[in-house]
């Protein structure tokens, strides 16, 4: 297996420009300016002022969309993307039909009783409460959504099933959705945003997950092949909450879905956990974010990736920072790609930067391997025939994902996507 | 009693400057029961070999036969060679990503047998298997070969080999780059599996080393893709003291 391994670089120096990563444009974009990388040091995008670009506490926020210029491509986090294939999220205004809602309980039966499901106008002191835009095709949608969806589980209650937002597209203009997910204190709760249909969406998921709370959001991409989706699904931790994040993406022309996890209190706990699986011609893409701002919390992040077919792109960037604040931090972060083919594309960026000494652990770590002739011919001659090895080795792998989300038809139904992902690609 | 028989083989790769013949007629018959020690200089063909009876895709027979019982095994793919009973201790035994040693040795029983193992029993074979090489319990709950060392991989080649009970083990150079304490491991493995009765063993080796430990019945010396010289334990003996110096061209003397 050819493999690349970065090994943990604690409280290396933040690289301007983040120069190892120079060469990784997107094809896309590429040739529409200087390569990124060490040349870019100096260009500002979007930065906000007198910190580096480098620095992701220096990512501009804003809730007016005219605080964030026009995309060029060019710009530290929209370097990997394919702008053209955003069908005009980043460039029009998002007055499609979006998504419909749904809010049940497990396969289709009636949602727990305890869970209060609202729709509200703009003005809801909620909105705003978890998340604020980073990018522009974010406060695109924020600008755009006229009413949002509140899903809230009261204090202290904890739910012994979980709760499905089946979100349904319904067709292709550029269209922006809000949901709101307060887990109020010391509740309990597994939420899946199901993701199907067609649709061309920005959408702003706000998570609240207040003091002693317990929350998995479940988010599955299982879109139609021409969807595109750009997803900012931003939580607020409070103290001694608990927070696990699972971020699956099978279907869709263009996903991109960009988690984040700020820590408000102290004795915060964060899994982020992903899944991706790219066919040839898909881009999915994965920025995720989590925020040490305060003393004493813990965070852990594992993508794991499989890619299969000619221009699969597939793109993890995971920023983690650990501000001088938050002493006692205790984070590791890593990404394990799987290239089943030739001609797909796995970019895997971990940044970590460390703005004290004084914590407890902190790391990254990225492998992309091949599965290629070699582990076929090693598996076959254990006398195992070619494609249930190459299942073999996709469901291994992917499996160590699924295993996270306890809920125990979903983690079926996946299985069996992946399985049909295999089947699909059947080479 | 089966018979693995290899007749007037000729194989060949392909290389950027074109086609390289690298066996060059190779004949060879070994019964259940036997050992036969195929040693040589590096590039004698003697992994070709080896490489060539499990079906690697990089190498193509170009006219010869090799047969299992009657069976023609050039006509099988290589999942049904492994199946029909021939087993490859790889000498660079591969890491698979995403795969559990515990379940790519229950996968591969399975398919090699037809039917899934008993849990029960087969879970105490694995482990007393393990154990037995000295494989850290451990190892189970890895990836197979994912960061194991060249020692360990070898190990867990002949944890494979007592486990799945072939017609035929072709140990491709699995002495190489073993101490001498992994090495006795591993010999009692094979010479386990020996004793139980049932298995004929084609042991590729470059070093007369192994041959302390696992008594060949038939040594081949191979030079240039063939066979140079064929005899008992003996021969190992002889080239122990004498090196492949005599079989060698002059010109590459040293």
């Amino acid at each position: 297996m050819t493999e690349t391994t970065e090994k943990a670089r604690i409280g290396a120096p933040a690289i301007d420009g983040f120069s190892e990563e120079g060469e990784d444009l997107s094809p896309v974009n590429a040739g529409q300016g200087p390569l990124a990388g060490a040349s870019t040091k100096g260009h500002s995008h979007g930065g906000g002022v007198g910190v580096p670009d480098s620095s992701r506490a220096g990512r501009r926020t804003s809730y007016q969309l005219a605080d964030f210029p026009q995309l060029t491509g060019r710009e530290e986090d929209w370097r990997f993307t394919p702008l053209k294939r955003l069908r005009g999220l980043h460039t029009e205004a998002l007055t499609g039909a979006a998504p419909t809602v749904t809010v049940t309980g497990p396969e289709g039966s009636e949602a727990p009783s305890a869970v209060k499901v609202e729709t509200v106008d703009r003005s809801d002191a909620r909105i705003g409460s978890a998340g604020i835009p980073e990018d522009r095709v974010s406060a695109a949608a924020w600008e755009a959504f006229t009413e949002a969806t509140v899903l809230t589980i009261p204090a202290e209650t904890e739910l012994e099933t979980g709760v499905v937002v089946a979100i349904e597209g319904t067709g292709t203009e550029a269209s922006a959705q809000h949901l709101v997910i307060v887990a109020e204190r010391f509740s309990k709760a597994v939420v899946v945003l199901d993701h199907k249909g067609t649709t061309t969406v920005s959408q702003n998921v706000e998570i609240d997950v207040r003091d002693g709370a317990e929350l998995t959001v479940v988010s599955v991409q299982e879109w139609n092949d021409d969807a595109v989706h750009a997803s900012s699904q931003q939580a607020k931790i409070g103290r001694d909450a608990k927070f696990k994040h699972v971020a699956v993406s099978l279907g869709g022309d263009l996903v991109r879905v960009t988690p984040s996890a700020r820590f408000s209190q102290p004795g915060g706990d964060v899994e982020l956990f992903g899944l991706y699986f790219a066919d040839a011609g898909q881009h999915l893409e994965q920025r995720l974010f989590v925020d040490h701002a305060v003393p004493n919390c813990k965070s852990r992040v594992l993508y794991k990736g499989a890619l299969q077919g000619e221009a699969a792109h597939t793109v993890w960037v995971g920023d983690v920072l650990i501000r001088k604040e938050a002493e006692g931090t205790d984070s590791y972060e890593a990404n394990r790609n799987l290239v089943l083919t030739d001609g797909a594309r796995a970019d895997s960026v971990p940044n970590l930067e460390i703005e004290t000494g004084l914590i407890e652990g902190a790391g990254h770590a990225s492998t992309t391997g091949r599965f290629d002739d070699e582990h076929l011919f090693y598996l076959m001659a254990r006398g195992i025939p070619e494609d249930e090895a190459r299942r073999l080795v996709v469901r291994g792998f992917l499996n160590e994902i699924i295993q996270q989300i306890r809920v125990p038809e979903l983690e079926e139904r996946l299985t069996e996507a992946v399985e049909r992902e295999l089947a699909a690609g059947n080479l | 009693m089966s018979t693995l028989d290899i007749k007037d083989l000729h194989v060949s790769i392909e290389t950027e400057q074109g086609k390289k013949e690298i066996l060059k007629g190779v004949s060879l018959t070994i019964n259940t029961g036997e050992i036969h020690a195929i040693m040589g200089p590096n590039g004698s063909g003697k992994s070709t070999l080896a490489s060539t009876i499990a079906g690697h895709p990089r190498y193509t027979v170009d006219s010869g036969s090799i047969t299992l019982d009657g069976e023609d095994v050039l006509e099988m793919s290589v999942d049904e060679r492994a199946r029909a009973g021939l087993f490859l201790a790889m000498q660079y035994p591969v890491e698979v990503p995403g795969v559990t040693m515990t379940n790519f040795l229950r996968t591969a029983k399975t398919a090699l047998d037809g039917e899934a193992p008993k849990l029960r029993t087969w879970t105490k074979d694995v482990k007393e298997a393990m154990s037995q090489l000295r494989i850290d319990a451990d190892f189970a709950q890895r990836n197979v070969n994912e960061g194991f060392s060249g020692g360990e991989k070898k190990r867990v080649e002949i944890l494979q080999l007592e486990l799945f009970k072939p017609k035929f083990a072709i140990m491709d150079e699995t002495d190489s780059g073993l101490d001498v304490d992994a090495l006795k491991v591993v010999s009692e493995g094979h010479n386990r599996v020996h004793e139980a009765g049932g298995l004929g063993t084609l042991l590729i080796t470059h070093y007369t080393r192994i041959l302390r430990y696992i008594k060949p019945d038939f040594v081949h010396v191979f030079v240039d893709g063939k066979i140079a010289e064929e005899g008992g334990p003996e021969l190992a003996d002889r080239l122990e003291e004498e090196g492949y110096d005599r079989f060698l061209p002059t010109a590459a003397k040293a």
